[in-house]
Protein backbone atom coordinates (compact mmCIF):
# COMPACT_ATOMS: atom_id res chain seq x y z
CA UNK A 1 0.00 0.00 0.00
CA UNK A 2 3.21 2.30 0.93
CA UNK A 3 4.58 1.33 -2.66
CA UNK A 4 1.19 2.40 -4.04
CA UNK A 5 1.43 5.93 -3.05
CA UNK A 6 4.87 5.98 -3.95
CA UNK A 7 5.66 9.23 -6.63
CA UNK A 8 7.20 7.53 -9.79
CA UNK A 9 10.58 9.36 -8.67
CA UNK A 10 10.08 7.99 -5.32
CA UNK A 11 9.85 4.58 -7.01
CA UNK A 12 12.94 5.39 -9.39
CA UNK A 13 15.03 5.75 -5.90
CA UNK A 14 13.68 2.73 -4.49
CA UNK A 15 14.77 0.52 -7.50
CA UNK A 16 18.23 2.51 -8.13
CA UNK A 17 18.65 1.51 -4.59
CA UNK A 18 17.99 -2.23 -4.97
CA UNK A 19 19.76 -2.53 -8.41
CA UNK A 20 22.70 -0.62 -6.73
CA UNK A 21 22.88 -2.88 -4.17
CA UNK A 22 22.40 -6.50 -5.67
CA UNK A 23 25.00 -5.03 -8.31
CA UNK A 24 27.00 -3.92 -4.91
CA UNK A 25 26.66 -7.61 -3.55
CA UNK A 26 27.20 -9.44 -6.61
CA UNK A 27 30.25 -8.49 -7.84
CA UNK A 28 31.59 -7.91 -4.27
CA UNK A 29 31.03 -11.22 -2.95
CA UNK A 30 33.99 -12.95 -5.01
CA UNK A 31 36.71 -10.64 -4.32
CA UNK A 32 35.51 -10.81 -0.78
CA UNK A 33 35.44 -14.60 -0.28
CA UNK A 34 38.90 -14.47 -1.97
CA UNK A 35 40.19 -11.99 0.55
CA UNK A 36 38.49 -13.28 3.08
CA UNK A 37 40.42 -16.65 2.49
CA UNK A 38 43.59 -14.96 2.02
CA UNK A 39 43.82 -13.34 5.62
CA UNK A 40 41.88 -16.02 6.97
CA UNK A 41 44.70 -18.96 6.12
CA UNK A 42 48.03 -17.21 4.73
CA UNK A 43 50.56 -15.31 6.87
CA UNK A 44 52.82 -12.89 4.84
CA UNK A 45 54.46 -9.43 4.94
CA UNK A 46 51.78 -7.03 4.45
CA UNK A 47 48.67 -9.33 5.69
CA UNK A 48 48.32 -6.84 8.19
CA UNK A 49 48.43 -4.05 5.77
CA UNK A 50 46.06 -5.47 3.97
CA UNK A 51 43.44 -6.44 6.66
CA UNK A 52 43.55 -2.39 7.23
CA UNK A 53 43.02 -1.26 3.86
CA UNK A 54 39.98 -4.10 3.60
CA UNK A 55 38.87 -2.41 6.65
CA UNK A 56 39.53 1.44 5.95
CA UNK A 57 36.05 1.97 4.45
CA UNK A 58 34.42 0.97 7.80
CA UNK A 59 36.05 3.66 9.38
CA UNK A 60 36.64 6.41 7.36
CA UNK A 61 34.07 9.42 7.22
CA UNK A 62 31.85 7.80 4.32
CA UNK A 63 32.30 11.46 2.72
CA UNK A 64 36.64 10.82 2.02
CA UNK A 65 35.15 7.54 0.66
CA UNK A 66 33.17 8.78 -1.93
CA UNK A 67 35.42 12.29 -2.92
CA UNK A 68 38.50 9.44 -3.48
CA UNK A 69 36.44 7.62 -5.73
CA UNK A 70 35.89 11.23 -7.36
CA UNK A 71 39.63 12.36 -7.70
CA UNK A 72 40.39 8.67 -8.89
CA UNK A 73 37.19 6.90 -11.18
CA UNK A 74 35.60 10.74 -12.01
CA UNK A 75 35.26 11.48 -16.13
CA UNK A 76 38.31 14.27 -15.34
CA UNK A 77 40.42 11.63 -13.04
CA UNK A 78 43.16 9.60 -15.48
CA UNK A 79 41.60 6.01 -14.33
CA UNK A 80 37.99 7.28 -14.92
CA UNK A 81 38.91 8.61 -18.21
CA UNK A 82 40.67 5.64 -19.74
CA UNK A 83 38.00 3.19 -18.32
CA UNK A 84 35.73 5.16 -19.92
CA UNK A 85 38.17 5.15 -23.66
CA UNK A 86 38.67 1.51 -23.60
CA UNK A 87 35.56 0.01 -22.20
CA UNK A 88 32.63 2.50 -22.36
CA UNK A 89 32.47 1.78 -18.17
CA UNK A 90 31.77 4.95 -16.85
CA UNK A 91 30.64 5.19 -12.76
CA UNK A 92 30.45 9.00 -12.11
CA UNK A 93 27.20 10.49 -11.76
CA UNK A 94 25.72 7.17 -12.89
CA UNK A 95 23.46 4.28 -10.84
CA UNK A 96 27.07 2.21 -11.73
CA UNK A 97 28.75 4.00 -9.35
CA UNK A 98 26.42 4.21 -6.62
CA UNK A 99 26.67 0.56 -6.62
CA UNK A 100 30.85 0.56 -6.42
CA UNK A 101 30.72 3.07 -3.59
CA UNK A 102 28.04 0.77 -1.88
CA UNK A 103 30.05 -1.86 -2.93
CA UNK A 104 33.04 -0.35 -1.09
CA UNK A 105 31.70 0.84 1.90
CA UNK A 106 29.77 -2.79 2.41
CA UNK A 107 33.10 -4.80 1.38
CA UNK A 108 34.21 -4.99 4.65
CA UNK A 109 31.30 -6.33 6.87
CA UNK A 110 31.30 -9.33 3.85
CA UNK A 111 35.48 -9.73 4.45
CA UNK A 112 34.44 -10.11 8.31
CA UNK A 113 31.75 -12.45 8.05
CA UNK A 114 33.09 -14.51 5.59
CA UNK A 115 36.72 -14.77 7.16
CA UNK A 116 35.23 -15.97 10.56
CA UNK A 117 33.55 -18.75 9.17
CA UNK A 118 36.77 -19.80 7.43
CA UNK A 119 38.30 -20.03 9.97
CA UNK A 120 36.68 -21.95 11.83
CA UNK A 121 37.01 -24.48 9.51
CA UNK A 122 39.32 -27.30 10.64
CA UNK A 123 42.18 -26.92 8.12
CA UNK A 124 42.95 -30.78 8.80
CA UNK A 125 39.76 -31.46 6.87
CA UNK A 126 41.42 -29.22 4.16
CA UNK A 127 44.32 -31.65 4.50
CA UNK A 128 43.23 -34.55 4.32
CA UNK A 129 41.53 -33.59 0.90
CA UNK A 130 44.64 -32.82 -0.50
CA UNK A 131 46.05 -36.49 0.52
CA UNK A 132 43.26 -37.70 -1.52
CA UNK A 133 45.02 -36.35 -4.56
CA UNK A 134 42.29 -33.09 -4.56
CA UNK A 135 44.41 -29.75 -6.20
CA UNK A 136 44.53 -27.10 -4.03
CA UNK A 137 42.03 -25.12 -5.99
CA UNK A 138 39.56 -27.76 -6.35
CA UNK A 139 40.01 -28.48 -2.32
CA UNK A 140 38.83 -24.52 -1.94
CA UNK A 141 35.47 -25.16 -4.32
CA UNK A 142 34.29 -28.85 -2.52
CA UNK A 143 35.61 -28.19 1.16
CA UNK A 144 36.22 -24.31 2.59
CA UNK A 145 33.65 -23.21 0.55
CA UNK A 146 30.98 -25.36 1.31
CA UNK A 147 31.93 -24.84 5.02
CA UNK A 148 32.06 -21.46 4.90
CA UNK A 149 28.48 -21.02 3.11
CA UNK A 150 26.73 -20.19 6.70
CA UNK A 151 29.25 -16.95 6.42
CA UNK A 152 29.11 -16.69 2.95
CA UNK A 153 25.08 -16.15 2.67
CA UNK A 154 25.20 -13.85 5.96
CA UNK A 155 27.75 -11.77 4.71
CA UNK A 156 26.12 -11.15 0.87
CA UNK A 157 22.84 -10.30 3.18
CA UNK A 158 23.82 -8.06 5.54
CA UNK A 159 26.31 -6.42 2.69
CA UNK A 160 23.25 -6.21 0.80
CA UNK A 161 21.60 -4.36 3.93
CA UNK A 162 24.99 -2.00 4.21
CA UNK A 163 24.59 -0.85 0.48
CA UNK A 164 21.04 -0.16 0.82
CA UNK A 165 21.84 2.02 3.20
CA UNK A 166 24.96 3.69 2.18
CA UNK A 167 24.64 7.77 1.73
CA UNK A 168 27.85 9.91 2.48
CA UNK A 169 29.98 7.73 -0.03
CA UNK A 170 27.55 7.80 -3.06
CA UNK A 171 25.77 11.67 -2.72
CA UNK A 172 29.72 12.55 -2.52
CA UNK A 173 30.87 10.41 -5.72
CA UNK A 174 27.50 10.49 -7.85
CA UNK A 175 25.32 13.07 -6.22
CA UNK A 176 21.85 12.94 -5.61
CA UNK A 177 19.85 13.24 -9.61
CA UNK A 178 16.71 11.67 -9.30
CA UNK A 179 16.01 8.42 -12.02
CA UNK A 180 19.86 8.23 -12.24
CA UNK A 181 21.69 8.29 -8.88
CA UNK A 182 18.58 9.08 -6.07
CA UNK A 183 18.93 6.23 -3.70
CA UNK A 184 16.65 5.68 -0.92
CA UNK A 185 18.48 7.18 1.72
CA UNK A 186 19.40 10.82 -0.70
CA UNK A 187 15.33 10.64 -1.79
CA UNK A 188 14.77 11.11 2.02
CA UNK A 189 17.26 13.54 2.58
CA UNK A 190 16.12 15.23 -0.22
CA UNK A 191 12.94 15.83 1.33
CA UNK A 192 13.93 16.56 4.74
CA UNK A 193 15.45 19.59 2.64
CA UNK A 194 11.97 20.57 1.54
CA UNK A 195 8.87 22.12 3.39
CA UNK A 196 6.63 19.39 4.05
CA UNK A 197 8.96 16.90 3.23
CA UNK A 198 8.29 15.25 6.60
CA UNK A 199 5.47 13.15 5.43
CA UNK A 200 6.96 11.96 2.21
CA UNK A 201 10.02 11.49 4.36
CA UNK A 202 8.87 9.42 6.91
CA UNK A 203 7.08 7.09 3.91
CA UNK A 204 10.84 6.32 2.49
CA UNK A 205 12.17 5.67 6.39
CA UNK A 206 9.48 2.90 6.77
CA UNK A 207 10.15 1.23 3.32
CA UNK A 208 13.58 1.22 4.59
CA UNK A 209 13.22 -0.05 7.88
CA UNK A 210 11.15 -2.79 6.11
CA UNK A 211 13.66 -4.10 3.34
CA UNK A 212 16.53 -3.76 6.31
CA UNK A 213 14.91 -5.69 8.28
CA UNK A 214 14.06 -8.38 6.45
CA UNK A 215 17.28 -8.57 5.01
CA UNK A 216 18.54 -9.47 8.53
CA UNK A 217 15.72 -11.62 9.13
CA UNK A 218 16.53 -13.07 6.06
CA UNK A 219 20.49 -13.25 6.76
CA UNK A 220 19.73 -15.34 9.92
CA UNK A 221 17.24 -17.64 8.58
CA UNK A 222 19.40 -18.62 5.56
CA UNK A 223 22.42 -19.50 7.43
CA UNK A 224 20.54 -21.46 10.43
CA UNK A 225 19.39 -23.23 7.19
CA UNK A 226 22.30 -23.56 5.91
CA UNK A 227 23.79 -25.01 8.96
CA UNK A 228 21.75 -27.50 10.03
CA UNK A 229 21.97 -29.16 6.35
CA UNK A 230 25.76 -28.97 6.60
CA UNK A 231 25.10 -30.81 10.24
CA UNK A 232 22.76 -33.27 9.37
CA UNK B 1 62.33 -51.33 -4.96
CA UNK B 2 58.76 -51.39 -3.45
CA UNK B 3 58.43 -50.19 -0.56
CA UNK B 4 59.98 -46.76 1.51
CA UNK B 5 63.41 -45.36 1.72
CA UNK B 6 63.91 -42.08 3.82
CA UNK B 7 66.92 -40.96 5.21
CA UNK B 8 65.88 -37.20 6.26
CA UNK B 9 66.27 -34.21 8.84
CA UNK B 10 63.72 -32.27 10.24
CA UNK B 11 63.80 -29.92 13.29
CA UNK B 12 60.44 -28.18 14.79
CA UNK B 13 61.26 -25.75 17.70
CA UNK B 14 63.39 -27.68 20.00
CA UNK B 15 62.93 -31.28 18.88
CA UNK B 16 65.05 -32.58 16.02
CA UNK B 17 64.22 -35.09 14.01
CA UNK B 18 67.18 -37.51 12.27
CA UNK B 19 65.71 -40.63 10.57
CA UNK B 20 67.10 -43.33 7.91
CA UNK B 21 65.93 -46.53 7.14
CA UNK B 22 64.23 -48.81 4.09
CA UNK B 23 61.46 -50.81 4.38
CA UNK B 24 59.87 -53.28 2.08
CA UNK B 25 57.54 -54.76 4.53
CA UNK B 26 53.46 -55.22 3.42
CA UNK B 27 52.79 -53.56 6.96
CA UNK B 28 55.28 -51.53 8.39
CA UNK B 29 54.30 -50.86 11.79
CA UNK B 30 55.56 -47.31 13.51
CA UNK B 31 55.90 -47.35 17.47
CA UNK B 32 57.55 -45.66 20.04
CA UNK B 33 56.86 -43.06 23.32
CA UNK B 34 54.73 -39.73 22.41
CA UNK B 35 56.70 -37.57 21.10
CA UNK B 36 59.25 -39.59 19.71
CA UNK B 37 58.63 -38.14 15.83
CA UNK B 38 55.84 -41.22 14.49
CA UNK B 39 53.17 -38.52 13.33
CA UNK B 40 56.27 -35.96 11.97
CA UNK B 41 57.52 -39.20 10.03
CA UNK B 42 53.98 -39.90 8.20
CA UNK B 43 53.17 -36.42 7.98
CA UNK B 44 56.37 -36.01 5.90
CA UNK B 45 55.49 -39.12 4.02
CA UNK B 46 52.55 -37.67 2.74
CA UNK B 47 54.39 -34.29 1.99
CA UNK B 48 52.08 -32.34 4.63
CA UNK B 49 55.24 -31.32 6.36
CA UNK B 50 58.29 -30.46 3.99
CA UNK B 51 62.02 -32.32 6.08
CA UNK B 52 64.56 -29.72 6.36
CA UNK B 53 66.75 -31.97 4.12
CA UNK B 54 67.21 -35.71 2.83
CA UNK B 55 65.53 -37.73 0.60
CA UNK B 56 61.73 -40.07 0.34
CA UNK B 57 61.48 -42.44 -1.76
CA UNK B 58 58.41 -44.29 -2.24
CA UNK B 59 58.15 -47.89 -4.23
CA UNK B 60 61.30 -46.68 -5.98
CA UNK B 61 59.93 -43.11 -6.76
CA UNK B 62 61.46 -39.76 -5.49
CA UNK B 63 59.04 -37.84 -3.68
CA UNK B 64 61.27 -35.49 -2.03
CA UNK B 65 64.73 -34.45 -1.98
CA UNK B 66 66.43 -31.54 -0.71
CA UNK B 67 69.72 -31.97 -2.85
CA UNK B 68 68.47 -31.78 -6.39
CA UNK B 69 65.17 -30.17 -5.30
CA UNK B 70 62.42 -32.15 -5.58
CA UNK B 71 59.19 -32.19 -3.51
CA UNK B 72 56.07 -33.54 -5.09
CA UNK B 73 53.09 -31.73 -3.55
CA UNK B 74 50.64 -33.53 -1.13
CA UNK B 75 47.84 -33.88 -3.44
CA UNK B 76 50.14 -35.73 -6.27
CA UNK B 77 51.88 -38.21 -4.02
CA UNK B 78 49.45 -40.65 -4.16
CA UNK B 79 49.28 -41.51 -0.21
CA UNK B 80 46.41 -42.65 1.28
CA UNK B 81 45.57 -41.27 4.79
CA UNK B 82 43.77 -42.62 7.53
CA UNK B 83 43.83 -40.24 10.34
CA UNK B 84 43.10 -40.83 13.86
CA UNK B 85 40.00 -38.67 14.21
CA UNK B 86 39.07 -39.97 10.65
CA UNK B 87 38.38 -36.59 9.65
CA UNK B 88 35.15 -37.81 7.47
CA UNK B 89 33.61 -34.05 5.27
CA UNK B 90 30.97 -33.23 7.63
CA UNK B 91 28.73 -31.67 4.23
CA UNK B 92 29.12 -34.86 2.99
CA UNK B 93 27.21 -38.26 2.90
CA UNK B 94 28.88 -41.71 3.52
CA UNK B 95 28.92 -42.66 -0.41
CA UNK B 96 30.36 -38.79 -1.48
CA UNK B 97 33.11 -39.14 1.11
CA UNK B 98 34.09 -42.56 0.00
CA UNK B 99 34.06 -41.36 -3.58
CA UNK B 100 35.74 -38.05 -2.80
CA UNK B 101 39.75 -38.74 -3.77
CA UNK B 102 38.60 -41.44 -6.48
CA UNK B 103 37.93 -38.43 -8.99
CA UNK B 104 41.70 -37.85 -8.75
CA UNK B 105 42.51 -41.42 -8.94
CA UNK B 106 44.69 -43.09 -11.98
CA UNK B 107 41.88 -45.10 -13.77
CA UNK B 108 44.07 -48.16 -14.37
CA UNK B 109 45.24 -48.61 -11.18
CA UNK B 110 41.92 -47.76 -9.03
CA UNK B 111 40.22 -50.51 -6.95
CA UNK B 112 36.18 -50.78 -7.66
CA UNK B 113 34.03 -48.82 -5.66
CA UNK B 114 31.73 -52.16 -4.62
CA UNK B 115 34.47 -54.07 -3.99
CA UNK B 116 35.87 -51.51 -1.48
CA UNK B 117 32.34 -51.12 -0.02
CA UNK B 118 31.99 -54.81 0.54
CA UNK B 119 35.25 -55.42 1.61
CA UNK B 120 34.98 -52.71 4.84
CA UNK B 121 31.16 -53.52 5.34
CA UNK B 122 29.66 -49.97 4.44
CA UNK B 123 26.83 -51.23 2.30
CA UNK B 124 24.17 -50.13 4.75
CA UNK B 125 25.72 -46.64 5.98
CA UNK B 126 26.16 -45.52 2.28
CA UNK B 127 23.54 -42.98 2.26
CA UNK B 128 24.18 -41.40 6.06
CA UNK B 129 25.23 -38.41 7.33
CA UNK B 130 29.13 -38.55 8.55
CA UNK B 131 27.36 -37.47 12.12
CA UNK B 132 25.39 -40.79 12.67
CA UNK B 133 28.56 -42.60 12.19
CA UNK B 134 29.99 -44.70 15.36
CA UNK B 135 33.58 -44.10 15.67
CA UNK B 136 34.30 -47.32 14.00
CA UNK B 137 32.00 -46.80 11.14
CA UNK B 138 33.57 -43.46 10.92
CA UNK B 139 37.40 -45.31 10.56
CA UNK B 140 36.02 -47.74 8.25
CA UNK B 141 34.49 -44.99 5.86
CA UNK B 142 38.07 -43.19 6.45
CA UNK B 143 39.97 -46.20 5.80
CA UNK B 144 37.46 -47.26 2.57
CA UNK B 145 38.18 -43.11 0.71
CA UNK B 146 42.01 -43.48 1.27
CA UNK B 147 41.97 -46.88 -0.83
CA UNK B 148 39.80 -45.88 -3.25
CA UNK B 149 42.16 -42.64 -3.99
CA UNK B 150 44.35 -45.73 -5.66
CA UNK B 151 47.30 -44.86 -3.26
CA UNK B 152 51.37 -46.11 -3.71
CA UNK B 153 51.35 -46.56 0.20
CA UNK B 154 48.58 -46.03 2.75
CA UNK B 155 49.80 -44.26 5.99
CA UNK B 156 47.77 -44.72 8.84
CA UNK B 157 47.97 -42.94 12.09
CA UNK B 158 46.98 -44.52 15.20
CA UNK B 159 43.53 -45.59 13.27
CA UNK B 160 42.00 -47.38 16.81
CA UNK B 161 43.30 -45.01 19.32
CA UNK B 162 40.35 -43.03 19.84
CA UNK B 163 38.01 -46.23 19.37
CA UNK B 164 37.19 -48.82 22.50
CA UNK B 165 38.52 -52.46 23.01
CA UNK B 166 35.42 -53.71 21.48
CA UNK B 167 35.43 -51.65 18.16
CA UNK B 168 39.14 -52.14 17.96
CA UNK B 169 38.65 -55.86 17.73
CA UNK B 170 35.71 -55.11 15.31
CA UNK B 171 38.09 -53.43 12.98
CA UNK B 172 41.33 -54.92 13.58
CA UNK B 173 40.47 -58.10 11.02
CA UNK B 174 40.04 -55.52 8.42
CA UNK B 175 43.32 -53.91 8.56
CA UNK B 176 44.60 -57.90 8.96
CA UNK B 177 42.69 -58.47 5.75
CA UNK B 178 43.78 -54.76 3.72
CA UNK B 179 47.60 -55.76 4.55
CA UNK B 180 47.00 -59.67 3.09
CA UNK B 181 44.82 -58.97 0.29
CA UNK B 182 45.18 -56.03 -0.98
CA UNK B 183 48.93 -54.85 -2.48
CA UNK B 184 49.48 -51.37 -1.41
CA UNK B 185 52.06 -51.43 1.49
CA UNK B 186 50.98 -49.71 4.46
CA UNK B 187 52.65 -47.43 7.25
CA UNK B 188 50.95 -48.22 10.77
CA UNK B 189 52.12 -45.89 13.62
CA UNK B 190 50.84 -47.08 17.49
CA UNK B 191 51.88 -47.17 20.54
CA UNK B 192 49.96 -50.34 21.27
CA UNK B 193 52.63 -53.25 21.29
CA UNK B 194 49.60 -55.61 21.35
CA UNK B 195 48.09 -54.07 18.12
CA UNK B 196 51.67 -53.50 16.28
CA UNK B 197 52.73 -57.39 17.48
CA UNK B 198 49.25 -58.54 15.82
CA UNK B 199 49.36 -56.73 12.65
CA UNK B 200 52.97 -55.80 11.39
CA UNK B 201 55.57 -57.66 8.94
CA UNK B 202 57.96 -55.61 10.44
CA UNK B 203 58.38 -53.24 13.55
CA UNK B 204 60.53 -49.50 13.33
CA UNK B 205 60.79 -48.45 16.67
CA UNK B 206 61.85 -44.72 17.33
CA UNK B 207 62.95 -43.06 20.24
CA UNK B 208 63.82 -38.98 20.33
CA UNK B 209 63.72 -38.56 16.98
CA UNK B 210 65.61 -41.29 16.17
CA UNK B 211 65.69 -45.01 15.11
CA UNK B 212 65.82 -47.02 17.88
CA UNK B 213 65.33 -50.37 15.70
CA UNK B 214 64.07 -51.72 12.96
CA UNK B 215 63.56 -55.77 12.60
CA UNK B 216 60.96 -58.38 11.36
CA UNK B 217 58.30 -59.01 13.36
CA UNK B 218 58.06 -62.71 14.94
CA UNK B 219 53.82 -63.14 14.90
CA UNK B 220 54.33 -66.43 16.20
Amino acid sequence: MIYMSLTPSEIDALLISLRASFFATLFGLPFAILIAYVLARFRFPGHGLLNVVVHLPLVLPPVVTGYLLLLTLGRKAPLGAALETCCGIVFSFRWTGAALAAGIMAFPLIVRAVRLSIEAIDTRLEQSALTLGAHPVWVFLTITLPLALPGIVAGAILGFAKALGEFGATITFVSNIPGETQTLPSAIYSYTQIPNGDGPALRLVIIAIVISMAALFASEAMARRVKTRIIS
Amino acid sequence: MKGLEIAVTHTIGSFSLSLEFRSSAHLLAVGGPSGSGKTTLVNMISGLITPHSGMIRINGATVFDSDKKINIPVHKRRIGYVFQDGRLFPHLNVRSNLLYGKWFARKDSAIEFETVVKFLGLESLLSRGTAQLSGGERQRVAIGRALLSAPELLLMDEPLASLDQARKNDILPYIERLRDEIKIPIVYVSHNAQEIHRLADEILMLKDGTVESISANDKS
